[in-house]
């Protein structure tokens, strides 16, 4: 099972790299880690995404709260949360290619930030589903480079918005 | 003492901070990275003993020892580069034992970190995963907090090894310092305590046994919980094994006692555990070389885990009931429980299934005629000493091996802190130097390393500092001229091939090296013994001389531990013979 956790580190230089070494050399299977500044300048926040059973979940979690310099650790999986990934990708594009790249990124609600002779560069954020089925339409037209973020989440306010259409507008068709 | 507006330099305000944490003594090594902190522990010689190892790693394990002796943290320093490579083995047996120091590095001068310059080791990172914390220390002003930190992380909750690693820049500046500065760790809360239900539920399940076993580990010695334990399990009558590092938590001379579990543990321990239908498994983490298959461990008990360390908990094996709790807290109200309302628990018949295995498989050796065994020697020095009633002031350290699971079996040992041995890393060469230290700590108790001739080779320049500083260590050393438990593990799985496995010189040279003559090249007084008839009177004359000694006992290199779990097998597969 995927879970979503999220930690709160203190800024400090080499958290990131006792965290990721400890994940490493405990053998924990890691989808994704991203790290940033938060509102706070003392803390930062590490979002990671974990594949595993529940004890190995539990276990993941007690051994980074575990680290001195590591605050607080949420399993946000359970919980109705926001995640986002932001993603830039160049894809090769004719000019015959381009009025149907350009409908794509609308229905994504995507963005061309960049264009070459031959390529566009295309940014794109949202949920993991998301992306990958974006990712898979572009495939065609031939990915020349990709760069991801890794994911990063917060917990909503108020439990039952994840479905308003208002608030969640970012996947295709919305 | 330095008053708040007098500027002083980093390296005095360091050996400062360390006095105000009660620092009595450090084991530490110069080197051009560290001379500052040297040149200001001799302006405070007065007030903090410094002492000179002849190899970092000596002095790591000597802090080591001075930490398990006296449940305060050991200080041990060296400069950068291989000084701080050389306290890995260390930080790494330290946080595997749970054993609270503080290791303090030299580093390059600030502006050149990162620029790979002379004795330059990026010894943080390395460090990172073998340690419970560690410091780079970034500004002079910084030193206060950073100790004040490093000393708190690493006796509070779980003890383990705390690394500060101090620019040589920072040690030259010179800076007013505040001496009490507010701790910045928001993240760490060593202080847990069971809850209320918890405890009532394991008295819930402590009435219904009728099988019960406690298994008591290190956790139990590091938070002093030995006086609760006792009470606890004798008040009720629950049999008590103890791990390798639990050895002394409870009295090895109780009827209580079945003595240690696990591989080398004692049949009857094992059996008992495999019988019981209640386990309180109390400061334990339930290594593999306790439970062997753990599927199988404790199969049929349900499992009482309290340890300090949540990650512990369901981590190897699931419990019926799993606490996070500072363990002599939870003793204590637990047995404040049983007084407020005693109960007796009807355990006869489980007492008498005990006593028929504690009667039918003891532990035991054929004495042969002519050569001294290693594990009669250790018995013979054990007697001797309880003879003169002066086992609760003995401290044993040892090596690592054979001559190590021969101790844990024969000594038994009724106070804690009296036993120092590396467990979770195995560290061969802990021995010595760890003697070393708890020596220092306690001039006047009697500290044997038991040693075996593999292990003690591994330190043997701790004689120098045992000879200069008026240590006055014992060894018994156990000298097979081969490195006994691999040997031993040839012998069971590989058909006795030797794989570099034998240290002597040749079967038809003495024995090698000559450690009598080695010794003595130290100052060290010293003598070898082959003859069973000799033991006795070269154990007293040890005990008796007034200074350090190296008793070189030749013995036999075909004995094997017993009994035996093999690795990842069950209780019912132990070797007894």
């Amino acid at each position: 099972m995927r879970h979503v956790l999220s930690a709160l580190v203190q800024n400090q230089p080499g958290v990131l790299a006792h965290v990721s070494g400890m994940l490493a050399s405990r053998g924990f299977n890691i989808d994704s880690l991203a790290v940033g500044p938060t509102e706070v300048d003392e803390f930062s926040r590490m979002t990671v995404v974990v594949h595993g059973d529940e004890s190995t979940m539990v276990q993941v979690r007690r051994q980074l709260e575990k680290i001195v310099t590591v605050v607080e650790v949420k399993d946000i999986s359970s919980e109705a949360f926001v995640e986002r990934d932001l993603t830039l990708i160049r894809v090769s594009a004719c000019a015959e290619k381009r009025g149907e790249l350009r409908q794509l990124v609308e229905v994504f609600r995507a963005k061309i930030v960049d264009v070459g002779p031959s390529s566009l560069m295309i940014e794109i954020s949202g949920t993991e589903e998301k992306i990958r089925s974006f990712i898979d339409l572009m495939k065609p037209y031939g990915i020349l480079e990709l760069a991801r973020t890794g994911r990063i989440a917060m917990v909503r306010a108020v439990e039952g918005d994840c479905d308003s259409p208002e608030l969640e507008r970012d996947r295709p068709g919305h | 003492m330095s008053t708040c507006s007098e500027p002083v330099l980093g390296c005095d305000l360091l050996v400062d901070c360390m006095i105000r944490e009660g620092v009595e003594v450090v084991f530490a090594y110069p080197g051009g990275a560290s001379m500052p902190i040297h040149q200001a522990l001799t302006r405070r010689s007065k007030d903090l003993r410094t002492i000179l190892p002849r190899f970092e790693q000596g002095g790591g394990f000597a802090a080591e020892g001075y930490a398990r002796a006296t449940g305060k943290v050991g200080v041990c320093i060296a400069t950068s580069g291989p000084g701080a490579t050389n306290f890995t083995t260390c930080l790494a047996d330290a946080k595997m034992d749970s054993t609270p120091i503080v290791a303090i590095t030299g580093q390059v001068p600030t502006k050149v970190i990162g620029t790979d310059a002379f004795q330059e080791t990026p010894i943080v990172e390395i460090a990172r995963p073998i340690t419970k914390h560690h410091f780079l220390v970034q500004h002079t002003e910084d030193i206060p907090r950073v100790v004040k930190e490093a000393f708190y992380i690493a006796q509070s909750g779980r003890p383990g090894p705390v690394l500060i690693d101090v620019p040589k820049d920072l040690q030259n500046r010179r800076i007013v310092p505040d001496y009490d500065p507010a701790m910045n760790l928001p993240g760490y809360n060593p202080d847990k305590h069971a809850s209320s239900a918890e405890l009532d539920r394991v008295i819930e399940m402590v009435k219904q046994a009728k099988r019960p076993v406690i298994y008591a580990g290190g956790g139990v010695v590091s938070s002093d919980a030995s006086a609760a334990l006792k009470k606890f399990a004798i008040s009720l009558g629950i049999p008590v094994t103890t791990t390798l590092q639990g050895i002394g938590c409870f009295p090895g001379e109780h009827y209580l006692s079945l003595h240690m579990l696990g591989m080398h543990g004692t049949v009857y321990a094992n059996y008992a555990v495999d019988a019981a239908d209640l386990l309180l498994a109390w400061g334990v983490r339930f290594d593999d070389r306790v439970t062997g298959k753990i599927d199988e461990f404790c199969k049929h008990g349900k499992i009482v885990h309290i340890d300090i360390d949540s990650s512990e908990l369901n981590k190897n094996k699931p419990a019926c009931l799993a606490i996070q709790s500072d363990i002599r807290y939870a003793i204590d109200e637990l047995n404040t429980r049983v007084e407020a309302e005693p109960f007796k628990l009807q355990l006869e018949d489980w007492h008498r299934q005990i006593d028929e295995w504690r009667t039918s498989e003891p532990l035991k050796y054929d004495l042969p005629e002519g050569a001294i065994l290693p594990q009669h020697a250790i018995k013979e020095m054990w007697e001797l000493l309880k003879e003169r009633g002066e086992l609760d002031r003995t401290v044993v350290a040892t090596g690592v091996g054979q001559h190590q699971m021969w101790a844990a079996q024969y000594w038994k040992f009724n106070e804690p802190r009296l036993w120092l041995t590396s467990g979770g890393l195995g560290s061969m060469g802990y021995g010595l130097p760890a003697a070393m230290g708890a020596q220092s700590a306690h001039p006047d108790k009697i500290v044997i390393d038991i040693d075996g001739d593999g292990s003690f080779l591994m330190n043997i320049q701790e004689l120098a500092t045992i000879h200069t500083e008026n240590l006055p260590v014992k060894v018994l050393l156990l000298n097979n001229q081969h490195l006994g438990m691999v040997v031993q593990w040839e012998d069971r799985f590989y058909e006795s091939n030797r794989g570099h496995t034998y240290l002597g010189d040749g079967n038809d040279k003495p024995p090698y090296p000559d450690f009598v003559k080695m010794a003595e090249s130290f100052g060290v007084q010293s003598k070898s013994i082959r003859d069973p008839r000799d033991l006795r009177s070269s154990l007293e004359e040890m005990i008796d001389y007034d200074g350090p000694y190296v008793l070189n006992v030749m013995v036999p290199h075909q004995e094997h531990v017993l009994p035996m779990i093999p690795s990842g097998q069950t209780v019912r597969d132990i070797i007894k013979t």
